[in-house]
């Protein structure tokens, strides 16, 4: 017999854990269901005067979702073996969480279709919306700070159909301080404003400047007093954005790390009083690991873009580096015990959003409706079902883009296809029925087309080395995040520690097996070019029909394209 | 191909200015040879230092063809401390030389900002001569990429 406390402990500082509490091999989803309460993923040691919430990344899923965590996640040089490039059993034994536990489901994808069906989905934003009010509740909401990490208002039928407006409603009800952003900008300079305009609390950015007058475009610093403490939250935008992202959309705004113009915002803010200096980052983890050695004086890094999630804030080089996960599977607490204009101690915790397990706050259930409301029925619509398990996470491959690859393939007659490494999209259990709202939640974006083209085999392998130099440089600075670019039609090695123009090897033909040559010719369909005026069907439109044709879908997930040396 | 400083140097202004190099193309990409010999005819074959030179240049650019680049020497811009000129180079490009700054104790500052094209991922370098002989450097790597698949 055990207790809930015996269920739930958590451990300052070393990760909490949600121990095995007589969980069985096979535990059944009511007895988990049982054991796991709303309580328990709110029971925290709060501490100080200061509370720091952080929600980043949820990419418009106001639903619970299933998200399958990565199988593969490589650091390279110093950032090598270190969180967050740490998967599976190596992430449990280092974060101390018992396999087969909620916190394993949450965190791994170990045994991830059996606890799937076990624990049920994550997220929801209602639910997230019970644990904030719970929060300032307990706390007071002199105490706490609500932050937006951005990459909220891409990744939904709802999001696309309202250019973003659903979202803005939603978000609104949670009282954000403070919001920044990267896919946000894909609505293009006009409608990002309108949609900023109407959100009532402030976007900052210290790394976005007008690209004529070489000016900041945006607000970086917003000031709070929380708890008699005065705190600065510093903006980051996604500083690869108009790489990554079509610049046309927005080509009035350069991006950039500017690290040195954060270093000049972090002294305006401690020459301004502030006691503590937050930033609110969408650089990336391990951008935001070289920036806490690089820059002085940030007290707390709250990161996003990477989708990294870490089951407590790291310390690195004096500052807090908090990674809150992404789809909306977390809220990320820290409290801080503020003494002389320092932080004499803290306590975090990533809490996982157990959607069976949180009651939905009624206010944002209503909303979230509301939205959702003139689409739901067209997003029920079924258009296939799926044999095996769907996901997209992971460095160089997901059943998702496998998928894709063989819909663009197939549907527009070529080759080979490439469809980008992105570490939005979800996650569905073997047996699901695909719904239109499934298929957008993988696809749903402002630049969909699928192009036709032809590359010669040196023209492949210079876009495979720039998008795997993008992923693997040793110097975090030179990452754009994302993942390595899916194929279709042909498999390769990949040498993730070697330099760019080393790294890819060995391409051949799927079917034959002959290599790719470097001055032949190849049919090539894609989607999400950045460049302007791309013609062809869109992604979502392309794969509607390929999945009806195909009415059941099933693919071999260990059929790799990629062999990867190490 | 030889390039003095007469090729590279423009007309200087009260505050900083800068010319753009005007010399001929050369179908082939320079080297970083090519650069090293700009650098030592600007010195004159003296050995640039470390420091009081910072050159901001993005990790990654956002646009190739235009590609924004400051330079900023630490100096009190008067007697002996005084910067006399700054180049730019880019060792990668047809043309390594890209601009020349001249500054006067009126310049204030020794502070300048221009856009320049990059063919390629390659390092930009900038060296300060100061009125006392001696020579600062100060070199980042910019990264031109195909782009396209962050997210």
């Amino acid at each position: 017999m055990h207790t809930r406390r015996d269920f739930l402990q958590y451990a300052l500082n070393a990760g909490f854990v949600l121990g095995a509490a007589g969980l069985g091999a096979n535990p059944t989803r009511a007895l988990a269901q049982q054991k796991l309460t709303q309580d328990d993923l709110l029971k925290f040691e709060s501490k100080g005067q200061v509370t720091l919430l952080h929600f980043t990344d949820c990419h418009a899923q106001l639903k619970p979702v299933f998200f399958r965590p990565p199988d593969t996640n490589i650091g390279v040089g110093a950032y090598a073996g270190v969180p967050p490039h740490l998967v599976a059993e190596e992430f449990l034994d280092y974060f101390n969480i018992e396999k087969g536990s909620p916190s394993a489901y949450a965190h791994t994808m170990v045994d991830y279709v059996d606890l799937a069906r076990t624990y049920g989905q994550l997220g929801g934003l209602d639910r997230t919306a019970t644990l904030v009010k719970a929060i300032r509740a307990e706390r007071g909401e002199d105490k706490v700070l609500f932050l937006d990490g951005g990459d909220t208002w891409q990744g939904s039928y709802t999001s696309l159909k309202t250019n973003g407006m659903d979202m803005v409603a939603c978000m609104k009800l949670l009282k954000p301080d403070a919001m920044t952003g990267h896919w946000e900008f894909t609505f293009g300079e006009d409608r990002f404003l309108e949609l900023v305009d109407a959100m009532g609390y402030p976007f900052l950015a210290s790394n976005i400047f007008d690209a004529e007058w070489d000016e900041p475009a945006f607000e970086h610093t917003a000031y709070f007093e929380r708890g008699g403490v005065k705190v600065a939250v510093i903006g980051q935008a996604m500083p690869y954005t108009p790489i990554a992202n079509p610049s046309w959309m927005f080509p009035k705004w350069s991006f950039g790390i500017r690290p040195e113009v954060l270093q000049a915002n972090v002294d305006t803010a401690r020459a301004e009083g502030a006691e503590i200096v937050v930033m609110l980052s969408h650089n990336g983890f391990d951008v935001d690991r070289k920036i806490a050695s690089v820059v002085s004086g940030l007290d707390v890094i709250v990161t996003g873009h990477t989708h990294d999630a870490t089951p407590v804030a790291l310390e690195v080089e004096g500052t807090l580096l908090m990674s809150s996960g992404s789809h909306g599977k977390y809220l990320g607490r820290i409290d801080l015990e503020v003494k002389d204009g320092k932080v004499a101690g803290y306590s975090s915790n990533l809490i996982p959003i157990f959607s069976d397990v949180i009651a939905p706050d009624a206010e944002m259930a209503a909303k979230i409706a509301e939205v959702r409301a003139p689409y739901e029925d067209e997003m029920q619509r079924i258009i296939g079902r799926t044999d095996s398990l769907l996901y997209r996470r992971g460095n160089f491959n997901g059943t998702w883009d496998d998928l894709i690859c063989q819909g663009i393939m197939e549907e527009r007659d070529t080759e080979i296809a490439l469809s980008p490494g992105f570490r939005w999209g979800t996650t569905l259990l073997p047996g699901s029925e695909i719904s239109i709202e499934d298929l957008y939640t993988e696809t749903s974006m402002s630049y969909p087309a699928v192009y036709r083209l032809e590359f010669t085999g040196a023209q492949i392998k210079d876009i495979m080395e720039d998008v795997c130099d993008n992923l693997f440089n040793k110097d975090p600075f030179l990452q754009q995040g994302g993942d390595m670019v899916r194929v279709g039609g042909f498999t390769y090695t990949c040498t993730p520690e070697a330099s760019i123009g080393q790294r890819i090897s060995d391409m051949r033909l799927s079917g034959s097996g002959a290599p790719l040559e470097a001055d032949k010719t190849y049919t090539v369909g894609g989607w999400a070019s950045v460049n302007e005026g791309v013609e062809g069907p869109a992604i979502y439109d392309l794969m509607e029909d390929y999945i009806t044709k195909k009415s059941v879908v099933s693919l071999d997930p260990d059929a790799a394209a990629v062999r990867v040396v190490l | 191909m030889q390039l003095t400083r007469r090729h590279v140097l423009g007309l200087t202004a009260g505050a900083a200015a800068f010319a753009v190099a005007g010399v001929q193309i050369t179908p082939a990409f320079a080297s970083a040879e090519d650069a090293e010999k700009l650098i030592m005819d600007f010195t004159g074959g003296a050995t640039a230092a470390e420091g009081k030179i910072s050159l901001t240049a993005p990790e990654i650019a956002e646009n190739g063809n235009t590609v924004p680049v400051s330079v900023n020497v630490d100096s009190a811009m008067e007697g002996d401390d005084l910067v006399e000129s700054v180049i730019i180079l880019a060792d990668g490009n047809p043309n390594p030389a890209v601009a020349t700054f001249h500054f006067t104790e009126m310049s204030g500052e020794a502070l300048a900002t221009t856009r320049m094209r990059l063919a390629k991922t390659q390092n930009v370098i900038a060296v300060a001569k100061m009125k006392d002989g001696s020579f600062f450097m100060d070199k980042k790597q910019v990264k031109v990429t195909i782009g396209g698949c962050g997210g």
